[in-house]
């Protein structure tokens, strides 16, 4: 039985006149890796802001575990299960890595539960596996801000893995990675991808391969075409609209 | 610290940056015992070990004897008395700057409001003994009020007036603060609104139909009546004893408010403060409410700059509008920059340091001191960014740079 865990109906959200997103319908099902492609300017990242409540559709819902998410803030939809990171690293880079992770974990965060919380047996177990996945148990102590630019990316996961979210949302996880990096950050998001939903996005179109069963491109805040990663690369409107382009652009070089 | 080659995130990685301590956190264990003691040490000399001084070293009265070479007069006490209030109101200015990053310049104004409160107080005790030999305080009887305000009715009792230092400027803090901080009022329009919240209050006070006196403040002060179990004790304010009480008392509230804001900064909670310094959006995202921790720490700092303008008054023996001016409340921030901004010392320190040089200069040469003033805070900003505290470390890091960059030419 495949059960959605996210659903848009209708969803348009507008900039000024400017439609980002254009009456999209979409979802995905509990569990799932799904990765959106699409050109600069498609609404890939709008998408992400609609559900996660950075910004607040024009029209149309955003429905999460079958629950509405118009009028909440960004902290309750946290609470109720979706994680969000973003395309350059945001990480507490006068934390340490052990820090950042612990400010994330799923705990009651008001402002007394915070002041009286301690580190308890569970969340430092938790936080070793967390740092063990991303690969940073050496360097629990040091401060973020001193991390590379790819062992920031992955902090980042790290922060969203331990909220212990139902969906995460990533956006451009290996942009500035090597290729090493990149398809290690791929494996890593397989291996969560088995217990929680995650929506990718992503240009990079070998670790689109690497992790993607299947694919939703979007277009002028649209959806162009969603299936197979081999069917999205032999379409021929997604061809002409974005890996054309793409590849008229590498031609040129 | 060298950055890493990224491929160096395998778990056979070497442990070149494996500096974490048992607790994951960058401080380091022997600093920290040491930094323990030498804070032991100083709460004594100030509550302790300065004011015996005062007492074992006067000179005897009616004779030539100028005291004990290690005496602390009476002038030099109570000097010192102030600016640990002034200290106390740093410690609360600093979490919400220097911790949070939330830039407030209407500080001056809670620690008029704690200031008033107790000024409301005192006056209310001069009764009679004042010049008019009236009930009513001075300025009213000159200003023909022939009945005490309402407003005034509950500084006749001691506790009551204990309770609205605190309760009048930190719930004034909190409406302001629910109603800026819910809006997402941020950065340099949070520092503008607190300002014009300062200058008006500061309009307002200075008119006389408020009943406060006006641009005169309140002043003629002479004795306190605190009531302890129904008896009441009478103190002179006029008394040495008396004056070394209160500033016995203000650097205990120091001490104190010191070791609660120690306490908050080291716990979770002091994280997620400098996370929405550092990262607010981030902070939305890990699930926290950053609006919430905001008020908390603003309607923390009010209730502390109220308890500090409240153990002000009676060693000064005035209070006046002129004290929650706009000018006031930036010199509070030199202060905290001075000092170093996000450490709970600096603070402290920033605010003796900078109140000892004007007592200095307007006694030498009172006209300079505005520039002085000046001069120093862009300095600061400009050279030492991480203030006095920040200093060591600044310099360390420079000789680190400098012979490194010898051993690479």
């Amino acid at each position: 039985m495949h059960e959605a865990i996210l659903q848009t109906e209708n969803l348009s959200v507008s900039f000024d006149g400017f439609r980002a997103l254009n009456r999209l319908d979409f979802s995905i099902e509990r569990g799932e890796l799904r990765v959106v492609i699409g050109p600069n300017g498609a609404g890939k990242t709008t998408l992400l802001d609609a559900i996660c409540g950075k910004v607040t559709p024009t029209e149309g819902r955003v429905l999460f575990k079958g629950q509405d998410l118009r009028g909440l803030r960004e902290y309750q939809i946290v609470h109720l299960g979706v994680g969000r990171k973003f395309q350059t690293p945001s990480i507490y880079r006068d934390h340490t890595v052990f820090e950042n992770l612990e400010l994330s974990f799923k705990a009651k965060k008001t402002v007394f539960s915070t002041l009286f919380a301690q580190r308890t047996p569970t969340l430092r177990e938790q936080i070793h596996r967390i740092l063990e996945l991303i690969g940073l148990q050496n360097k629990s102590g040091l401060r973020a801000g001193a991390l590379s630019h790819g062992e920031k990316q992955w902090l980042e996961i790290g922060m969203v893995i331990v909220l212990d979210p139902d969906l995460l949302l990533i956006d451009e996880p290996v942009a500035g990675m090597t290729d090493d990096e990149s398809e290690k950050t791929g494996e890593l998001l397989k291996s969560i991808a088995q217990d929680q939903a995650i929506l990718v996005i992503e240009h990079d179109m070998t670790f689109v391969r690497q992790i993607a069963k299947t694919v939703t491109v979007l277009h002028e805040g649209a959806l162009l075409f969603e299936g197979p990663v081999d069917e999205v690369q032999r379409h021929p409107r997604v061809i002409e609209i974005y890996l054309g382009r793409e590849k008229g652009a590498h031609a040129q070089h | 610290m060298e950055p890493q080659a990224p491929s160096d995130v395998s778990p056979q990685a070497p442990r070149v940056l494996a500096v974490a301590s048992p607790d994951h956190t960058l401080r380091d264990p022997y600093r920290r015992v040491s930094a323990g003691v030498g804070l032991i040490i100083a709460a004594l000399v100030l509550v302790v070990v300065l004011p015996l001084l005062n007492v074992i070293g006067r000179p005897l009265p009616g004779t030539e004897d100028v005291g004990a070479w290690y005496w602390i007069s009476d002038v030099e006490l109570n000097l010192l008395g102030r600016y640990l209030s002034y200290a106390l109101l740093a410690l609360g200015l600093d979490l919400i700057w220097g911790y949070t990053g939330i830039l407030s310049l209407c500080q001056a104004l809670f620690f008029c409001f704690g200031g008033y409160c107790m000024g409301m107080y005192l006056s209310l005790q001069t009764g009679a003994e004042g010049v008019y030999e009236s009930t009513l305080p001075d300025f009213m009887v000159w200003n023909r009020v022939t009945e005490l305000p309402l407003f005034w009715q509950p500084f006749h009792s001691f506790w009551f007036t204990m309770a609205l230092i605190v309760i009048v400027p930190s719930l004034f803090a909190f409406i302001f603060g629910f109603l800026t901080f819910r809006s997402r009022v941020r950065g340099v329009y949070f520092a503008v609104l607190t300002q014009a919240l300062a200058y008006s209050t500061w309009l307002l006070f200075n008119r006389n139909s408020m009943n406060l006196g006006g641009t005169n403040g309140l002043t003629n002060f002479k004795k306190i009546v605190p009531t302890f179990f129904g008896h009441a004790t009478t103190f002179r304010l006029s008394e040495p004893g008396v004056q070394r009480g209160l500033y016995v008392v203000t650097a205990l509230f120091l001490v104190a408010a010191y070791l609660l804001c120690r306490w908050i900064t080291r716990s979770r909670l002091g994280r997620v403060l400098t996370a929405i310094r550092d990262n607010e959006n981030r902070v939305r995202f890990s699930g926290y409410n950053p609006a919430n921790f905001k008020l908390f720490v603003f309607t923390l700092s009010a209730a502390l700059a109220g308890v500090a303008g409240a153990l002000y008054v009676p060693q000064t023996g005035i209070i006046t509008p002129g004290k929650m001016s706009v000018a006031a409340s930036i010199d509070m921030v030199i202060w905290i920059a001075v000092g170093g901004r996000g450490t709970l010392v600096g603070a402290v320190l920033g605010a003796l340091i900078v109140n000892a040089g004007y007592s200095y200069f307007t006694t030498h040469f009172a006209a300079y001191w505005p520039y002085f003033l000046g001069l120093l805070f862009v300095a600061v900003v400009m050279l030492i960014p991480r203030g006095l505290i920040g200093l060591p470390a600044q310099l360390r890091e420079r000789l680190a740079r400098s012979s490194r960059r010898g051993q690479t030419e």
